[in-house]
């Protein structure tokens, strides 16, 4: 009995092994790309989509005739949102798969933990979702916000009189680097417009916090003291008892506005949006954006989740992180054809000045600090769960990833330093 | 209950087992000398080991060292513990202090300039010597193991209240690390090291150095257990597990007992948290979550509880599992491992080492 | 075909006073922004009875205004055009934003003060206590004086009031100062305040402002009190539900049932299907959805709880501490499940119109009405619970088997089938609780896993075993951290409550409420 099962196992184990070679023989004529995004854990929530969308700007590219007259091959692996787990699988992708690139990461933290992995092996991450700044790798490209291109003009709509003209500023956030480094700038920022101490509060919770009585409640007594905004970077899972709390004990969005920096809408869609209508969102793409790109892009992903039969295809919709997955693909893919080979040395050169014509509806420029220049945009949410954009910044803006308004930033030069 | 491990626990501790086993144990054994050898190979050469593989080994064996002190504590002393990542985690910390403290050179280490922090908080005094964070990565999991286990062990807590205790003390320390104001980096933690002891910590050398110092690590703490429940010292503990009042009545004060063992436990924990920090590179507190006490206390289920090898192998599989899974299958690998849990308490209640024995016999 | 010839009279009806206001109308749309912020300031201080249907359609978003900027109105999905002229272009709804949303509830609020309906004026004159602009003086002034309904009345004496305080006569001040004082409005404090903190030169008036300042300082202090007194009670009910499952399968079964927070969520997947299957099949009814998807959540938790203790956790029994390793492995595979069938995000469950909103039973103390109903939903099953336990066959069997198994099955109690259908109980009590919690938080697959730890927490506080030790330990949790967070914040107050309980139960290890016995091992 033992000895069968032995043998079985064995010759299991073999037939996975061969499989797996004659894949490795089969992909001799492709580049690999690597798609390093959770696909189970607390970040599945947000970071399944990404995965799904770069997939789907890989079948586009690969449609057209790939890269360099090859094919391009995604790898994708689950990094489980273990964070450790996210510097082994960079770590595997570089060395096992040898990908000539990656596109993945959500939070800063799974960030910072594969970064000294690709230092070290000289690889070449895009990293697409807004942050909080305060980094500059070389082997990294952020193709999602840094502060200045996101917190700062939102904050200053909120000051202006067709935001509301607001007095009092309620920065409510949970407790991790990115709030707190956001509402460190945007503290700076308030009191360099004249905003007084005494008119901003800050307020933290814990990861998964779902009771949000005392704070809602905190925030109207806050709001009798003048024209009050809400600047709200709580993190996925705790939005919606926090907007449902809102609603029901009655603050609407035009006695309290709130800017979210984390909302957007694919968030939207697991909650009610009637009562939340007016509040805002800070981005620098929306899925409502009228523009050829877009509504060609737009059209393209829905059609991908309903062929791929995606959970919910027919709610599918495309937020910002996806549209920056979407525009780094695209100029990783530009650039390599621009360097003829996907040697990173020569495609990060090669990437510095590369433009696309994204469905934000603007051409973006990379530039040399790794960052992209971004419009901003403010939405206010419609009770179909999109938002309108009530206001835009005349044209992409630079990323400012060091702030000056964090001290000692001064000093850091805003490009990349290759090697230490 | 009584009788389950004591069997299991008495052939473990009286012969090492049938000479199969002791062949593929001492295969595995030069396996893992070799494997930091064969990294310095220069990396064309076919039998060079990547890095990948060294670290994934190497981490696996800290999560071993971590199975096993569980195992000391659950399996022989029957005090489960679901806060185990908490002293793990703590001697990371105390490891990662030393680390960042190296990478910043005399400044403050980068993540504190744009955390508002000014100057090193008085906890940090010191943390740039290597001795001082050793004897941290020792003292800090140890003394509060001895606070936290003193007070439980007198007011006679056992079974579960126990357990849920120490989940609620990760859970706490969780929730104290991710703040930024308490002065370890927040939901960041600690990450990208540059050099341990003025070495580069990405070099082949410290690689295979740190590997071989979580292997005797690992053997050490095997060592410490096969003389451990040898001893008399091990038996008390059984009788603890299977009949305190018995114990008790035979004019025995098991909270001593308890107490050393828990503390051995934790400080055990502390040192493979040490180790594994500068080989994954990164410490941050989801290392504390509830949940990665609880994967513990699995692979220790897994491996087979009371047994020393059981829990080393219930750490290699489960790891090596998700390790193969989450590539293989990244939508499925879940379903896999909740299978197997079910699967191997059901038909396995010995766990994986109780199935080799079997299989001997 | 009457019903055609009504809607279109209907619409006639309802198109003919905006007809008269179309200049209004087309003046708005071919605003700019700030001109349409001027309009309607303008509007607000000089309310015609003509512009009301006009500022209610802009305000419902049924104004459009194609590619020209003709102004059009939807009626009954329809565009009809407010002017003569348009163009062939696709009318668009005219958006607002905040800051125009605003100035129209205000300008509805003063058109809304002739209305006929007393109750409307009432609404209106409230609204016009919190926002009216200075430049409203002269309206209210004139609605004041003519107003007949006395609660209508009073409530534009203190709009007024709140105005007055600006009055360049010191005995008008002094009345409206005095009137302000009555009231417990969180805006009289600051208008109060800014008052004495400002350069008021009248000694009287200054008194007044001090008496009055105390009076609403100590009405607030009230109402915040009562607020802080029933969020603790709200969390309590929630943890209570949350928990409740768990005291049965854990407190009396000993499962360490880590599938427990598997078998909420799965309760709040079972409250989106049944809101889907009202939507697709009777939209009528939707609002009653939570209602029907009470008994389906406690049927389908209850059928996976029963099926599983059949095939997995009955083979465990007596292995307690393997019981947390199979349901692991169980709650691991459950989320994946849901993951994989329903996407990894959260889905929409809506909060029907009874369940949103809330009662404003303070100016600063609005309870939300799916708290309340939570919290009575939280008795409801806690007595259902101890009836089922207490007053049946069934729960004298659970008990019997808790207490002594062997000694049980002597007396011809079939264990195994109790078992089944006390573990079945529990996960179906377990499914009531992810009904309630989909009303407040979100539906997702990670929804069980943020609760599982609380629950275990509250269950072994209140004494393994022992239903009222659990409703004790969920309502003082919820109470105290209520009290701890504003004093010390969310963080440091979950943290020190954490420590609290492993103190608590170095006191008393066996929890709240202990049984008392002899057996020992």
């Amino acid at each position: 009995m033992q000895r069968r099962q032995l043998i079985k196992a064995l010759t299991l184990s073999a037939s996975l092994v061969t499989m797996g070679m004659s894949w490795s023989i089969q992909a001799a004529e492709t580049i690999k790309v690597g798609i390093l995004h959770s696909l189970s854990g607390t970040m599945a929530i947000s970071e399944t989509s990404l995965k799904d969308m770069a997939l789907m700007t890989i079948d586009e590219i690969n449609a057209k005739g790939g890269v360099l007259g090859k094919q391009l091959e995604p790898v994708v692996v689950d990094p489980a949102s273990n964070w450790p787990l996210f510097a082994e699988r960079g770590r595997q992708l570089l060395t096992q798969d040898k990908v000539a690139v990656t596109f993945g990461c959500w939070t800063s933290v799974s960030r910072k933990s594969v970064l000294p992995v690709y230092e070290e092996l000289n690889g070449l991450l895009f990293y697409p979702v807004q942050y909080e700044g305060e980094e500059l790798s070389a082997n990294v490209f952020y193709t999602g916000a840094a502060p200045n291109q996101q917190a700062i003009p939102a904050v200053e709509y909120l000051l202006s009189e067709d935001g509301g003209a607001a007095k009092r500023f309620f920065l409510l956030g949970t407790d991790y680097v990115y709030p707190r480094t956001t509402n460190k700038i945007l503290r700076a920022f308030l009191i360099s417009k004249g905003v007084a101490e005494k008119d901003i509060e800050e307020v933290y919770t814990p990861f998964g916090h779902s009771d949000y009585q005392t704070i809602v409640a905190n925030i109207k007594k806050f709001s009798a003291g003048g024209k009050t905004a809400v600047v709200s970077t709580i993190n996925g899972d705790s939005n919606v008892p926090f907007y449902k709390e809102l609603a029901n004990q009655g603050l609407d969005a035009t006695d309290v506005p709130v800017v979210a920096f984390s909302v957007g809408e694919e968030e939207l869609r697991g909650i009610d949006t009637k009562p939340l209508v007016g509040h805002l969102a800070a981005w620098n793409y929306f899925q409502s954006v009228e523009n050829p790109v877009n509504t060609e892009f737009v059209k393209k992903w829905k059609a991908y989740a309903t062929t791929k039969g995606l959970p919910n295809a027919d709610k599918a919709v495309t937020n910002d992180p996806m549209e920056a997955t979407y525009v780094g693909i695209h100029m990783w893919a530009q650039a390599v054809e621009k360097a003829g080979t996907t040697d990173v040395d020569k495609v990060r050169q090669a990437l510095y000045g590369q433009t696309f014509a994204a469905p934000s509806g603007y051409t973006l420029t990379m530039e040399k600090n790794h960052h992209l220049h971004k419009p901003v945009m403010i939405g206010e949410v419609q009770e179909d769960g999109q938002f309108s954009v009530v206001w835009q910044t005349e044209g992409p803006l630079r990323a400012q990833p060091w702030s000056p308004y964090i001290p000692g930033n001064d000093q850091k030069p805003d490009y990349a330093v290759v090697g230490n | 209950m009584n009788t389950m491990n004591q069997t299991l626990l008495l052939r473990a501790s009286a012969k090492v087992g049938p000479r199969v086993s002791l062949a593929i144990g001492l295969t595995v054994l030069a396996v893992l000398l070799a494997l930091p050898l064969l990294h310095l190979l220069p990396g064309d050469h076919a039998l060079h080991v990547s890095s990948y593989t060294l670290t994934l080994v190497g981490k696996i064996l800290c999560y071993a060292v971590v199975a096993l002190a569980l195992d000391l504590v659950w399996g022989y002393a029957g005090l489960l513990s679901l806060g185990h990542g908490l002293f793990f985690a703590l001697g990371g910390y105390a490891m990662g202090m030393y680390l960042m403290r190296q990478s910043a050179g005399d400044g403050l280490p980068a993540f504190m300039s744009f955390l508002s922090w000014s100057e090193l908080p008085w906890y940090w005094v010191g943390t740039e010597h290597f001795l001082w964070a050793l004897c941290l990565v020792v003292a800090v999991p140890g003394l509060l193991a001895f606070v936290f286990g003193y007070f439980a062990f007198r007011s006679r807590i056992k079974g579960v209240y126990f357990s849920i205790m120490t989940q609620a003390l990760t859970f706490a320390g969780m929730l104290l690390f991710f703040r930024n104001e308490t002065g370890f980096g927040g939901n960041n933690g600690f990450t990208d090291f540059k050099r341990i002891l003025g070495f580069d910590i990405t070099a082949p050398g410290t690689r295979a150095v740190l590997f071989l110092a979580s292997l005797l690590l690992l053997l050490g703490s095997l060592y410490l257990g096969f003389r451990l429940a040898r001893s008399k010292f091990g038996r008390v503990l059984t009788a603890v597990r299977d009949a305190e009042n018995r114990l008790m009545f035979c004019g025995y004060d098991p909270r001593g007992y308890k107490l050393f063992i828990w503390v051995l436990s934790a400080v055990l924990c502390g040192l493979a948290g040490a180790l594994y920090v500068p080989q994954v590179g990164i410490i941050n507190p989801s290392e504390m979550s509830p949940t990665n006490s609880i994967e513990a206390a699995v692979w220790v289920a897994l491996g087979g509880r009371g047994s020393l090898i059981g829990p080393l192998l219930g750490a290699g599989l489960v790891n090596g599992m998700k390790s193969f899974f989450t590539v293989a299958l990244p939508e499925y690998w879940l379903f896999f491992l909740g299978a197997l849990f079910i699967l191997v308490t059901l038909y396995l209640p010995k766990g994986i080492y109780g199935l080799i024995k079997r299989g001997e016999q | 075909m009457p019903t055609a010839l009504y809607r279109l009279l209907l619409s006639l009806a309802l198109l003919l006073p905006l007809g008269a206001q179309a200049g209004d109308a087309l003046e708005f749309t071919r605003a700019g922004a700030s001109e349409q912020v001027r309009l309607l300031e303008h509007w607000s201080a000089s309310p015609t009875a003509e512009r009301r249907a006009f500022l209610d359609a802009l305000q419902q978003g049924r104004i459009g205004a194609d590619g020209d900027k003709n102004p059009y109105v939807q009626q009954a999905g329809q565009w009809q055009p407010l002017t003569e002229a348009n163009s062939d272009d696709n009318p668009r709804v005219l958006r607002l934003n905040n800051r125009l949303r605003g100035l129209l509830n205000t300008a509805l609020a003063s058109h809304a003060l002739s209305d006929e309906n007393a109750g409307a004026r009432l609404d209106a004159a409230r609204t016009l206590q919190r926002n009216a602009p200075p430049a409203l003086l002269p309206v209210l002034e004139q609605r004041f004086a003519q107003e007949g309904d006395d609660a209508v009345h009073d409530a534009l004496a203190l709009a007024l009031a709140n105005l007055q305080l600006a009055s360049p006569e010191a005995a008008t001040r002094l009345k409206a100062v005095r009137l302000l004082g009555e009231t417990g409005e969180p805006q009289a404090k600051t208008r109060l305040q800014s008052l004495l903190d400002g350069d008021e030169a009248d000694p009287a008036v200054r008194k007044a402002a001090e008496t009055s300042l105390a009076q609403v300082e100590r009405k607030l202090f009230i109402g915040e009190l009562l607020g802080q007194a029933f969020s603790g009670l709200s969390l309590g009910s929630i943890l209570l539900l949350a928990a409740l499952g768990l005291a049965i399968t854990f407190g009396l079964l000993g499962v360490i049932n880590m599938a427990h927070g598997e078998m909420l969520m799965l309760g709040a997947y079972s409250t989106y299907l049944v809101q889907i299957g009202f939507q697709r099949l009777a939209p009528e009814y939707l609002a009653l959805y939570p209602l029907a998807a009470l008994p389906v959540a406690f049927l389908v938790t209850a059928a996976i709880g029963m099926a599983l203790e059949r095939t997995v956790i009955r083979h465990l029994y007596g292995r307690p501490l393997e019981t947390l390793l199979a349901t692991w492995g169980i709650s691991l595979i459950l989320i994946q499940l849901v993951r994989v069938i329903f996407g990894a995000q959260n889905v929409e469950v809506a909060n029907p119109a009874w369940l949103s909103g809330g009662w404003q039973v303070l100016p600063n103390l609005v309870l939300p009405w799916n708290r309340i109903v939570i919290i009575g939903f939280a008795l409801f099953v806690v007595a259902l619970t101890w009836l089922l336990l207490n007053r049946t066959r069934l729960g004298l069997n659970v008990r019997a088997v808790t207490q002594n198994r062997n000694m049980a099955a002597c007396c011809g109690v079939p264990t195994g089938k109790v078992d089944m259908l006390a573990f079945g109980l529990g996960s179906g009590i377990a499914g009531l609780g992810g009904v309630a919690l989909s009303q407040i938080g979100n539906v997702g697959p990670d929804l069980g896993q943020g609760y599982i730890i609380d629950s275990f927490l509250v269950v072994v506080l209140g004494g393994v075993g022992q239903l009222a030790g659990s409703i004790s330990a969920a309502f003082g949790l919820g109470v105290l951290n209520k009290i701890l967070e504003p004093q010390i914040g969310a963080v440091l107050g979950k943290i020190l409550i954490l420590a609290l309980i492993i103190l608590f139960i170095q006191k008393r290890p066996q929890g709240l409420f202990a049984l008392r016995g002899r057996v020992i091992d």
